[in-house]
This record gives structure tokens, C-alpha cells and sequence, in this order.
């Protein structure tokens, strides 16, 4: 244990605009890399007629302006553009994934404090929870559907489902882990208060599992979107991402650069998803800046 | 209570662990209220799980704790005492405040009543002006003391002190005796403080309970007639030398390698 004081630095407003500032940079110099390697890959695939691991050309490899500016293409002439559908499709792809990813943290929540609470549980459900993940997505997605349809649940609720049957995992494992990790010293005290499991659960478990929490919330934000993409393709669902990337890989011989667009969409939804647990965990954790990742 | 009945009455205790292995056998004492006890032995004699024993956190074997003349997992549940471990175990999430307010907490004080006695202790461990900090923004010696307030803050009768001092160096280290000492005074508790070092134990202590290791027993026990209040000056006198004699054959007598 360190015998000495430590100062914190006050950081002040000024500090952290500029630390912003610099991130956003990076962000934008990366972006800028990523489309220098592509565009370069491209240009001396072509000019060497690379066939391996693919045939580099206009459909394997659109020019990423290409791409952005399909964007900005009416998807039938005379009607909207392609960007406005893909606003529309991200909001109801959206959606689904924030409702899958509230029900599946919720109960990955849950099944965490009750497993956290027994040992015979943790024995005896543990194992089934790790099967369910192993059982690949596509899978179960058509089984959800379908089962829940039976039951005149509307389809994209049931792809909602999917999505929380993505998001509970990670949530459950890592908060389970959060919630057992206090020390016996930080237990111990709590005994010599005689505090209650309540107590116990309120003053320590849960604030130990803060950090523990977040981790996993932000890997569920992007398994989350995921989870609603892919569960459209079986709900045959027409009105989000998933149904859009059924379509455009139909026609990607003729217009490849609507499916890439529709992936950059895709991973600006998780993008966003991710941000916004990000700013969820500074708000809650900024009083331990060394728990923030 | 009454006057006469002792803070701590231990008869017969033995404590053996699942491995077969026999941590305490034939401990007797009694402490009386207002003292200061120290448990001093080799490694593996058992002082600290005596003290968790006390404080009913593990339970005895054979023989009887009483603490406030109950049974000393009765004591537990009424929060007879505080207990103040060798890590400071500050909770990282909670400022220096809050730390010192858990138990508070948990008994349900009110917000206005834990936020008065907050600040008295603040001021009784010397750490106003760090009630916002957390726990890592201190040092170990200023942790600590932060461990001590939480220990007192409801006010018990008796202070379970578990080698509290012993990871900081000696300066800090003789610092915090002196100031354990004056809250110790100030607030009027029974303080049980295991330690492994002689002198601390001396300077300390109205009595020093010596015990021997495998099985951990009382070797002896040394009353240390050192005047009161004890200050800086106290470490130079020829009776604190004597007495530190005393203890060192004690220990040596039971077993332990003395240097």
C-alpha cells in the first residue's frame, strides 16, 4: 500500500474538451486509414490481377465513395433515396435491438443476484445457460418466430427476443462475476455489522459489480444489434436491416454498393448502441475513474 | 451492565479446524472495561482467530466467549463492537465519508444524525478536509485511520484491532499508536489489539497477553505499569525496556524465535 498521498489532478473543463477533441481526431485518422488501405488493396489488386483469396474488382471491392454516395441515390427513380429507407429501416431495426437489449440485461440482471445467492443454482443452471449460447443463432431465430407467432405475438417483438437471448449472456456471466468478487475481508466486515444479505447485496455486491456490469453492457449493445439483424431473416420481416440485407444480397451482382451501404448503416447502429452505454458508464461510474475502461 | 462484569470473559476456549489442525486450546481471560489488551505471539498462534472468535465471527470449539456478559454471537448482532483489520478494507466506490457512514447505514441512522457524527470523527482521527476523497487518493497510514472512525462511529464498548498498524512503516506507525491512544482515551472503549511487535505492544497496552504457538495458548500475561497518558517519552524510559524484557522472555519461553 502506498504510503504516500496522491493528489488527483482536478480536471477541468478545458482538459477534457481537448481530450475530446483528440479522440475524435484519432477516430477520424483511423477512419481515414481504413479507407487508404481498401482504396490501395483495391487499386494494386486490379492492377495485378489478384485472384486469391478473391478477384479483386468494382463488385467484390466498390470504391467506399461509391458506397456513401449509393447513399444519396433515389433506391427506385423518382422515389426517396436510398438513405432515407435506410433511416427508416435502422429506426425500426433500433427498436427491436433497444427492446431486446433492455429484456435480455434485465434478466441477465436477475438470473445474476439469484445465482449469486445459491450455490446449487450456480451448479445446476450454469451449465444450461452456457449450452443455450452455444446453439448457433440461426438456429433458434425461425423456432422463436414461429413459436411465438403461434401465440399472435407480432413478428418483431419475437425478433426482439432474439436479440435478448443474445444480450442476457454476457450480462448474466460478467454481473454473477461482478457480484461475487468482494474480497472475505470486505464480507467479513459486513458480518461484524451483522448486516443482511439485503444489505449485503445493496452496500457491496452490486456497487463491486458496477464495472463488471458495464463491460458486459457493452458487449451486449452490439450483440444486441446483431441479434435483431439476424433475427428479421427468418421473421421475414421486410421493414429493417435484416430484410434490406436479404434483399440487396439478391441484386448484388448488379448494384453491390446498396448491400455495403446498408452495412455501414448496420455498424453505425451499433456504433451508437455501444456509444450510449459508454455514456451510461461515465455518468455512474465517474466517481472511480479507475473502473472506467 | 455493571461495573464489575467484564467487556470480554473467555473460559476454556479451544478452537480446532476441519484438518485436524488445533489452533487455541485452554484459553482463559477476562477483560476488564477501559483496558487495553494486546495478544502478542509467533505466526500461527492462533491472535487473530482468537479475535474473530471474540468478535463471533467463527465460533469456538469448546469453551464460552461472553462479550458485555452475552455470548459473543449474540454481541455480534447487537453491535458490541467495531473491528478494524490489518487492510484498511475501505469500500473504493464510497468517499472517505461514506466509508466512515457505512455502519451508520446499516443501523439506520437518519441522514442529519450520520452527517453530525461524521464530522465529530473526522475531527477525532484528524481528517477534515478529506471527507470527499476516496479511499486511493490517501495513504495507507491516512486509510487506516479512516478504518478506525467507521470502527467507532456507532459508538461501541469495545474495539477489535486486527494487526491494524502493520503494514505501515514505523514512523507512521508510532504516529498512529500515539493517536490511538488519545481516541482511545477520548472515547472511552475496551480495545483487544493483536500485534506482532513488542514494543508496539508495550506502549500500547495496560496488559500484554504472550501467547505460544501450536497449540496456540497463553504463555503469560504482563502488566505494563507505565504511567498514563503515555507520550513520545515513554519509549525511552527504563520500565518500557524492562518490560519489553519481560514479553520477549515470555515469547521465547513459549517457543518462539526471538531476535
Amino acid at each position: 500500500m502506498a504510503a504516500i498521498a496522491i493528489e488527483q489532478p482536478r480536471r477541468t473543463r478545458g482538459a477534457d474538451t481537448a481530450r475530446g477533441a483528440k479522440r475524435v481526431a484519432l477516430v477520424i485518422v483511423g477512419l481515414g486509414v481504413f479507407w487508404g488501405l481498401w482504396e490501395a488493396y483495391r487499386w494494386i489488386g486490379e492492377r495485378l490481377g489478384l485472384t486469391w483469396p478473391f478477384t479483386v474488382d468494382e463488385i467484390t471491392m466498390p470504391h467506399i465513395h461509391e458506397m456513401l454516395s449509393a447513399l444519396t441515390k433515389p433506391l427506385q427513380p423518382g422515389g426517396p433515396t436510398l438513405l432515407h429507407y435506410e433511416w427508416h429501416w435502422a429506426l425500426f431495426t433500433g427498436k427491436e435491438a433497444l427492446i431486446g437489449f433492455l429484456l435480455g440485461g434485465a434478466i441477465g440482471f436477475a438470473l445474476a443476484i439469484l445465482l449469486a445467492h445459491s450455490r446449487i443454482l450456480r451448479r445446476g443452471l450454469l451449465p444450461y445457460i452456457v449450452i443455450s449460447q452455444t446453439v448457433p443463432i440461426l438456429a433458434v431465430a425461425p423456432m422463436v418466430v414461429l413459436g411465438l407467432g403461434t401465440k399472435g405475438v407480432e413478428p418483431w417483438i419475437a425478433v426482439s427476443v432474439i436479440a435478448a437471448y443474445l444480450t442476457f449472456f454476457p450480462v448474466a456471466m460478467n454481473t454473477l462475476r461482478g457480484l461475487l468478487s468482494p474480497d472475505p475481508r470486505s464480507l467479513e466486515l459486513m458480518r461484524s455489522y451483522a448486516a443482511s444479505r439485503n444489505d449485503v447485496l445493496w452496500k457491496l455486491r452490486l456497487p463491486a459489480s458496477l464495472p463488471f456490469v458495464f463491460s458486459a453492457l457493452k458487449i451486449s449493445a452490439t450483440a444486441s444489434v446483431i441479434g435483431a439483424i439476424i433475427g428479421e431473416t427468418p421473421a421475414s420481416i421486410q421493414d429493417g436491416l435484416g430484410g434490406a440485407i436479404v434483399n440487396f444480397n439478391q441484386y448484388y451482382s448488379t448494384a453491390p454498393t446498396r448491400l455495403w451501404a446498408t452495412n455501414i448503416v448496420c455498424a453505425a447502429l451499433g456504433l451508437a448502441f455501444f456509444a450510449a452505454v459508454l455514456i451510461a458508464e461515465r455518468l455512474v461510474l465517474r466517481r472511480a475513474p479507475e473502473h472506467v475502461a | 451492565m455493571n461495573a464489575t462484569q467484564p467487556a470480554v470473559s473467555i473460559k476454556g476456549l479451544s478452537k480446532s479446524f476441519k484438518a485436524g489442525v488445533t489452533a487455541l486450546t485452554g484459553i482463559d481471560l477476562d477483560v476488564r472495561p477501559r483496558e487495553f489488551i494486546s495478544l502478542i505471539g509467533p505466526s500461527g498462534c492462533g491472535k487473530s482467530t482468537l479475535l474473530r472468535i471474540i468478535g463471533g465471527l467463527i465460533e469456538p470449539s469448546e469453551g464460552s466467549v461472553e462479550v458485555n456478559g452475552k455470548p459473543a454471537h449474540r454481541a455480534r448482532l447487537d453491535h458490541d463492537y467495531g473491528i478494524v483489520f490489518q487492510e484498511a478494507v475501505l469500500y473504493d466506490w464510497r468517499t472517505v465519508s461514506k466509508n466512515i457512514a457505512l455502519p451508520l447505514e446499516l443501523l439506520k441512522w437518519n441522514r442529519e444524525r450520520r452527517a453530525a457524527r461524521v464530522r465529530e470523527l473526522l475531527e477525532l482521527v484528524e481528517l477534515e478536509g478529506f471527507e470527499d476523497n476516496h479511499p486511493w487518493q490517501l495513504s495507507g497510514g491516512m486509510q487506516q485511520r479512516v478504518s478506525i472512525a467507521r470502527a467507532l462511529s456507532f459508538d461501541p464498548a469495545l474495539l477489535l484491532m486486527d494487526e491494524p498498524f502493520g503494514a505501515l512503516d514505523e514512523m507512521t506507525r508510532e504516529r498512529l499508536n500515539l493517536e490511538l491512544l488519545r481516541i482511545w482515551d477520548a472515547s472511552g472503549s475496551t480495545i483487544v489489539f493483536v500485534t506482532h511487535s513488542i514494543p508496539e505492544a508495550v506502549f500500547l497496552s495496560t496488559r500484554v497477553v504472550v501467547m505460544s504457538a501450536r497449540p496456540g495458548r497463553i504463555a503469560g500475561i504482563v502488566e505494563v505499569d507505565l504511567p498514563q497518558p503515555r507520550t513520545g517519552r515513554t519509549r525511552e524510559e527504563p520500565r518500557f525496556f524492562e518490560l519489553v524484557t519481560q514479553v520477549r522472555e515470555l515469547l521465547a519461553a513459549g517457543g518462539a524465535e526471538v531476535t
